[in-house]
């Protein structure tokens, strides 16, 4: 009960945010709350399972682009371009997963940066649909869903917020039911798993791909929110913000990913106004997580304060 | 020109491209044989020798040859002592631990990308070779009299290139020497074939890691000096041998010398060749994908034999 009172908590604040924010910060949370439901589908395979993806760009981008490019070149409107996403990322996440599972640990690791590497390139290499490293703008004609225009500031923050609501209340049932809990198994002994019947391949192959869809739709509200498709979101660095996201706010907790990001997103924002390195602040703040708390802020509650925290 | 004298220039600058990729390629697979890390800093490391090539390069006045010998001497020593802290630092402490070295080895990808960029700028900087003389080359064709030699335009090469495929040649052959017939090859060996047992033999087995992540990333910067001259200092230039060096030390055999060689002169010339029929960024794409798909079917490489 507890548990669900934190987390109906948090929407409920944000949901209050929404009418007491300056417009700057206003826009930002909305941003935030995209880019944590990205985190939190990268969390449900790295911080439950303890598959430590480096592709997970391609998933985002594969999501972004299949609505992008459904809106630019098939004349789709909002609804059915942003299941386009949906469908596409949840796709491509499956042909990885099939080919990317067989191997583990490390190995695991490589084949997924190459893979997304090479969605990355192919994004660049088919520039003439997709307009490469410039990108293109979605109109705000083509943003309109169900009649509500999402290029306005509060309409654009309530949809991120329902997003964000949706990836919450299901990533907080999923790890609680007893699929997710075979996951946490997986990931803390998977030959004891298989040992006890489990089928090990499926479980990581489900949980691949609704990773990769929960990406994907982070991807394509993204571009619909935001109104922008660039091949900057299929690089490599958007596959270590998740990790670096989900790091810092704790892996495998369901709260983990929203803090991370927001408090990730503000430390760039501060810093990107002294210099133009702002990356810096990525790579120290990565170097001293796994040095010094690889649990991340909310691990350390769950260390220090309750025990029971999802 | 027809296609038979830029097929050889095609092989000649991918001989170029092989010998230092060879040499990065090298650094990478020595660290992942011996320590079990993935170096994702490794491009970082030759990014820095060759900003360290144009740093010294240009604060030596006298002759551009003078301020290029000390660099070959000097980058590859301050970047391998760079590392060898960044060991002590930071890898040490997270026990080798295959995972978290990799996201510890990106973060030190940002942070010595980033303070370079800060310290060095984000212009391309040239450094001026020691000696450049064009040669040029001769071809044969068969006309109306028979065979005759011809000096087709723009093909030929430069005694740099030739100097750098010798220089990495050699080197080359150091590192085998050095592995296969001294002592400390012998240590670092043992380190590679069994760790706990080499421990109890008394090897210092955490200054040999050190010692073998400086000597990689010595490496990494002694290619990146090299490279200089022909291609131009820049803060982002460790991307692509960062991913080349993967994909050479994928094919040829996670932790295997020999493969790695063989597979970086055959990523190098192909990759010469390729790009003359392919646009560059379709070469690439099939090159990664050509790693994933390794690793998923064949993870002992296409050339090693034991299981990885």
């Amino acid at each position: 009960m507890k548990v669900y009172a934190l987390h109906v908590g948090l929407l409920a604040l944000l949901l209050a945010l929404h009418f007491v924010l300056p417009a700057y910060h206003h826009g930002n949370l909305a941003r935030v709350m995209v880019l944590a439901s990205y985190a939190m589908g990268y969390n449900l395979m790295f911080g439950y399972t303890g598959l430590l993806s480096l592709g997970h760009a391609l998933f985002f981008a594969a999501g972004m682009y299949g609505m992008g490019l459904g809106v630019q070149h098939l004349g789709l409107s909002a609804a059915p371009a942003l299941i386009l996403g949906l469908v596409a990322g949840a796709v491509v996440s499956g042909v990885l997963a099939a080919l990317a599972l067989r191997t583990a640990g490390v190995a695991f690791m490589i084949v997924t940066l190459m893979f997304a590497q090479a969605g990355y390139l192919s994004v660049l290499y088919f520039g003439a649909l997709t307009r490469g490293d410039e990108g293109f703008v979605i109109q705000q004609a083509d943003r309109m869903l169900w009649g509500i225009d999402l290029s306005l500031e509060g309409n654009r923050y309530l949809a991120a917020l329902l997003l964000f609501g949706t990836c919450l209340m299901l990533c907080l049932w999923l790890v609680r039911s007893p699929f997710g809990r075979v996951l946490v198994a997986i990931r803390e002994n998977e030959e004891r798993v298989r040992m006890l019947g489990y089928d090990v391949f499926a479980h990581k192959f489900a949980v691949m791909v609704l990773s990769g869809t929960m990406a994907a739709a982070a991807g394509a509200s993204y571009g619909l929110l935001f109104g922008y498709v660039g091949a900057s979101f299929a690089s490599v660095q958007y596959s270590i913000f998740p990790l670096l996201w989900v790091l810092l706010g704790g892996a495998g907790t369901v709260l983990g990913p929203f803090i991370g990001t927001l408090f990730m997103f503000y430390l760039i924002d501060l810093s990107s106004g002294v210099t133009t390195a702002y990356m810096l602040l990525a790579g120290v703040a990565l170097v001293v997580l796994t040095l010094f708390a690889p649990q991340g802020l909310m691990g350390e509650v769950r260390r220090r304060v309750w025990r029971g925290v999802p | 020109m027809e296609l038979g004298p830029y097929l050889v220039l095609a092989t000649l600058e991918g001989a170029v491209t092989a010998a230092v990729l060879a040499l990065t390629a090298v650094g990478l697979s020595l660290v992942f044989g011996v320590m079990r890390v993935v170096n994702i800093a490794h491009g970082e490391f030759f990014m820095l020798g060759a900003v360290l090539a144009w740093w010294i390069a240009q604060s030596v006045v006298e002759h551009p040859a003078i301020g290029f010998a000390l660099a070959l001497v000097a980058a590859p020593l301050i970047v391998g002592a760079l590392a060898v802290a960044a060991d002590m630092t930071i890898l040490k402490r997270l026990d080798y631990d295959p995972e978290r070295t990799i996201v510890a080895t990106i973060g030190l990808l940002y942070i010595i990308q980033q303070v370079t960029l800060m310290g060095y700028g984000p212009d391309a900087r040239p450094v001026e070779a020691p000696f450049n003389t064009r040669l040029a080359l001769p071809w044969f064709e068969h006309g109306a009299e028979g065979w005759q030699m011809i000096w087709p335009w723009g093909l030929g090469t430069t005694s740099y290139k030739l100097a750098v495929i010798g220089a990495a040649v050699a080197l080359l052959c150091a590192v085998w020497a050095l592995m296969a017939r001294t002592r400390i090859g012998l240590v670092m060996r043992a380190t590679q074939a069994d760790r706990e047992m080499a421990l109890a033999f008394g090897i210092p087995v955490e200054r040999v890691y050190a010692g073998v992540f400086g000597l990689g990333a010595a490496l990494a910067a002694l290619a990146g000096v090299l490279i200089v001259p022909i291609q131009q200092a820049h803060y982002l230039m460790g991307a692509d041998p960062l991913l080349l060096s993967f994909i050479v030390v994928i094919i040829g055999g996670l932790g295997s010398l020999p493969g790695t060689v063989l597979a970086a002169v055959l990523i190098g010339l192909s990759d010469g060749i390729i790009s003359v029929f392919f646009s560059p960024t379709l070469a690439k794409i099939l090159a990664t994908l050509l790693v994933g798909l390794v690793l998923v079917f064949r993870p002992q490489g296409l050339f090693g034999a034991r299981g990885a």
